[in-house]
C-alpha cells in the first residue's frame, strides 16, 4: 500500500500534516504523538520580528467550532531558527515553515532568511483575520494575491504554498490568481471570521471582538472550497478546515486535495493525527486502494 | 514520553457541596500518580459540539487510590460543567492531565494560603500536602460570598484556618486581606488562587509587606498544553520563550511568582 505523496516535488510519507497555529512548532505535541509519522508539520506563523499577539480572551467556543484571535503571536524569525527548525530536524518528517507579516518587505525579510535554512517549503499566510494589516488583506483581492505571490517566488529558495482566506465571494479566483502569480501549491481554508456576543455582560467574548472559526462546524465549507479551487487550478492543494478524523481527511483528499491538515482537532485530542493517518490506511485496505494517489480528486 | 495523559476516566462518586459547586471524584490510571498540588486538568464534554476541553484545578490527589477530586462551579444551563455535575458512579469521561507546574512550596517559610470562590478548591490539596510533608507552617484564609464555605472543614482539619465573607455571615466581613489584617496575622509567603482582584491585592499585599507571593492565574484555554498561545498572560520581562512579554498560563503557569506577571 503507498500512502505517499508528491507535493511540489517533495515526498510526503503520508498526506497528514498539522494545521498551522494549532502545533507550534511540535515541541509540546511531541510528548504525544511521534513526528516522525507525520507527513509534515506547518509550523505556526514567523515573522521578521517578535510579535505580542492580541490581549486575551483569544479563544471562545462556539456550536461545533471555536472562534480564536491570537494574532499571530510568535518569537520572530531569529530565535526561530535558532530553536524551532533544529528541533524538528531532528525528525524524519518534512518542515512548512509558515510565514506571516504586516507587508510585503516583512514577508521577504522572512522568505529570504529561511532561504538558507533546512526547510522544505514555506507556506504564505494572506489570510489571517486577527490582524489589521497584513494577513488577510493581502488574500481578499485576486490582484493583491497575484502580486505578493510574485514577490515570494522571487526571493524563495522553497517551494511556495500560498494559504487562502475562506472570506471571500469566489475562492476559484483567488487559487487562480496564486497560481498565476507562480504559487507551487495552495493551502485552504483559514479561518473564517465570526464573533460571540456574551448576553449576559452584553459584550464581545474575544477581546479583539472578532476571530477566526475553525471546528467540525466549518468542515463542508472547507471541503466546498478545495473541490472549487482544485477544478480552477492545476497545483496541488492542501486541504483543512474542521478535519476531525479519517473519514473527513478523506473527504478532503477525494474533493481535490494532495494533503490535509490538521488542527482544532489537536486541541481535542493531542494524538488525533496519529489515528487519522492510521483511518486512512484501513479506509485504502477496505477498499482495496493501493496508491493514495488514487484517491485524489476521485468525485465525479 | 511525558508525564501527561490523555485517559477516559470513571466516576468514583459525585456530590454536590454547595450551590452550583460539585466534588468529583475520579480513578485514574496515571493522572493521580504524576499529579502534584496547583496542577489542573483539561475535561472533555461528551457532546460533540463542545469541542474545547475544560481546565479544572485538581483540588485533591490521591496516589495510592490513583483517584483525583475536582471541585467545581456549574458555570450556566447548557454548559460543559453543568454536563459534569450530571456525572454518576462508574460514568467515564476524558481527561488530559495532569497539566501546569503547580505549587513549589519554599521549605521552612511560614505561609498564607489563600483562596477565593473558586479558587478555593486548589489550595486543599496544597494544605493537605504541606501538612504530610511538614516543609512549612502554614495558616488559611479562605474568602467566600456568603455563608456557602464549601471546603471550610477540611481546611480546619489541616491547620489554623480563617474565613472572609463579602456578606459577613462567617469570619470577617470583606475580603481575605480584611481577615489578615483583622487577625493581625503575619507570613513570609504567600500561595493564593482566586479571582484577579484579589490576586492584584495580594500581589501589593505581598510588596508592601516584603513577602513572597505564588499566584495561581486562569484564561480561556485550547490546547491546555503550551502550543496554541490562547491562555496568555502578560509578564513583566521578556520571556525567554515566546521572545515576548507574554508567558502561557497552561504550560508556564498556572502558578507564577506574582512579580513575574501582570495583573
Amino acid at each position: 500500500m503507498n500512502t505517499s505523496v508528491d507535493l511540489c516535488n517533495v515526498t510526503l510519507k503520508n498526506p497528514v500534516m498539522t494545521a498551522s497555529g494549532t502545533f507550534g512548532s511540535g515541541a509540546e505535541y511531541s510528548e504525544f504523538v511521534d513526528l516522525n509519522k507525520l507527513g509534515a508539520v506547518v509550523t505556526k506563523g514567523v515573522a521578521n520580528v517578535p510579535w505580542e499577539g492580541n490581549p486575551t480572551p483569544r479563544v471562545a467556543e462556539v456550536y461545533g467550532g471555536m472562534l480564536n484571535a491570537v494574532g499571530l503571536q510568535n518569537p520572530g524569525i531569529d530565535l526561530f531558527c535558532r530553536r524551532d527548525i533544529p528541533f524538528l530536524k531532528q525528525y524524519d518528517t518534512k518542515i512548512i515553515v509558515n510565514v506571516c507579516g504586516h507587508s510585503t518587505e516583512e514577508y521577504v525579510e522572512v522568505v529570504k532568511r529561511l532561504s538558507e535554512e533546512p526547510v522544505d517549503m514555506l507556506e504564505i499566510n494572506i489570510s489571517c483575520p486577527n490582524v489589521k494589516e497584513g494577513g488577510i488583506a493581502f488574500g481578499q483581492d485576486p490582484k493583491a494575491v497575484e502580486a505578493i505571490t510574485k514577490e515570494m517566488k522571487r526571493h524563495a529558495k522553497q517551494p511556495v504554498i500560498m494559504k487562502l482566506s475562506p472570506n471571500v465571494t469566489d475562492i476559484a479566483e483567488m487559487a487562480r490568481a496564486a497560481e498565476a502569480g507562480g504559487a507551487d501549491a495552495l493551502s485552504l481554508i483559514n479561518t473564517l471570521t465570526g464573533m460571540k456576543i456574551d448576553i449576559h455582560k452584553r459584550s464581545f467574548v474575544l477581546a479583539n471582538k472578532t476571530g477566526g472559526m475553525s471546528g467540525p462546524a466549518i468542515h463542508p465549507i472547507a471541503v466546498r472550497m478545495v473541490y472549487q479551487a482544485a477544478r480552477a487550478v492545476k497545483i496541488p492543494i492542501i486541504g483543512m478546515g474542521g478535519i476531525m478524523n479519517a473519514e473527513d481527511a478523506i473527504e478532503m483528499i477525494l474533493a481535490g486535495a494532495t494533503a490535509v491538515s490538521v488542527g482544532t482537532a489537536n486541541f481535542i485530542n493531542p494524538q488525533v493525527t496519529m489515528e487519522i493517518i492510521k483511518g486512512i490506511e484501513q479506509y485504502m485496505e477496505q477498499y482495496h486502494v493501493s496508491d493514495i494517489r488514487e484517491l485524489i480528486g476521485a468525485v465525479p | 514520553m511525558s508525564d501527561k495523559f490523555k485517559e477516559t476516566v470513571t466516576v468514583v462518586e459525585q456530590k454536590c457541596i454547595a450551590a452550583d459547586i460539585y466534588d468529583l471524584t475520579l480513578l485514574t490510571e496515571n493522572i493521580a500518580e504524576h499529579a502534584r498540588p496547583g496542577q489542573f486538568v483539561s475535561v472533555y464534554s461528551n457532546q460533540a459540539d463542545k469541542i474545547l476541553p475544560r481546565p479544572i484545578s485538581l483540588c485533591g490527589i490521591d496516589k495510592e487510590k490513583k483517584t483525583i477530586r475536582l471541585v467545581y462551579r456549574v458555570t450556566g444551563a447548557g454548559t460543559g460543567t453543568e454536563e459534569f455535575s450530571k456525572l454518576k458512579k462508574g460514568d467515564r469521561i476524558s481527561l488530559l492531565g495532569p497539566l501546569g507546574n503547580g505549587f513549589t512550596v519554599e521549605p521552612g517559610k511560614r505561609a498564607f494560603l489563600i483562596g477565593g470562590g473558586i479558587g478555593v478548591p486548589p489550595m486543599l490539596e496544597l494544605a493537605k500536602s504541606m501538612k504530610k510533608s511538614n516543609e512549612a507552617d502554614f495558616t488559611v484564609v479562605m474568602g467566600y460570598r456568603n455563608s456557602d464555605t464549601f471546603l471550610l472543614d477540611e481546611f480546619q482539619e489541616q491547620g489554623i484556618s480563617y474565613v472572609a465573607t463579602e456578606d459577613g455571615s462567617v469570619g470577617t466581613r470583606g475580603n481575605v486581606l480584611d481577615a489578615i489584617r483583622e487577625n493581625h496575622l503575619k507570613a513570609e509567603v504567600i500561595y493564593a488562587c482566586g479571582p484577579t482582584p484579589m490576586l492584584r491585592a495580594l500581589k501589593a499585599y505581598a510588596k508592601e509587606q516584603g513577602m513572597t507571593c505564588y499566584i495561581s492565574m486562569e484564561e480561556r484555554m485550547a490546547c491546555g498544553i503550551g502550543a496554541c498561545l490562547a491562555c496568555v498572560c502578560r509578564s513583566t520581562e521578556k520571556d525567554a520563550h515566546s521572545n515576548v512579554k507574554n508567558k502561557r498560563i497552561c504550560k508556564d503557569g498556572p502558578v507564577f511568582l506574582a512579580e513575574e506577571v501582570e495583573l
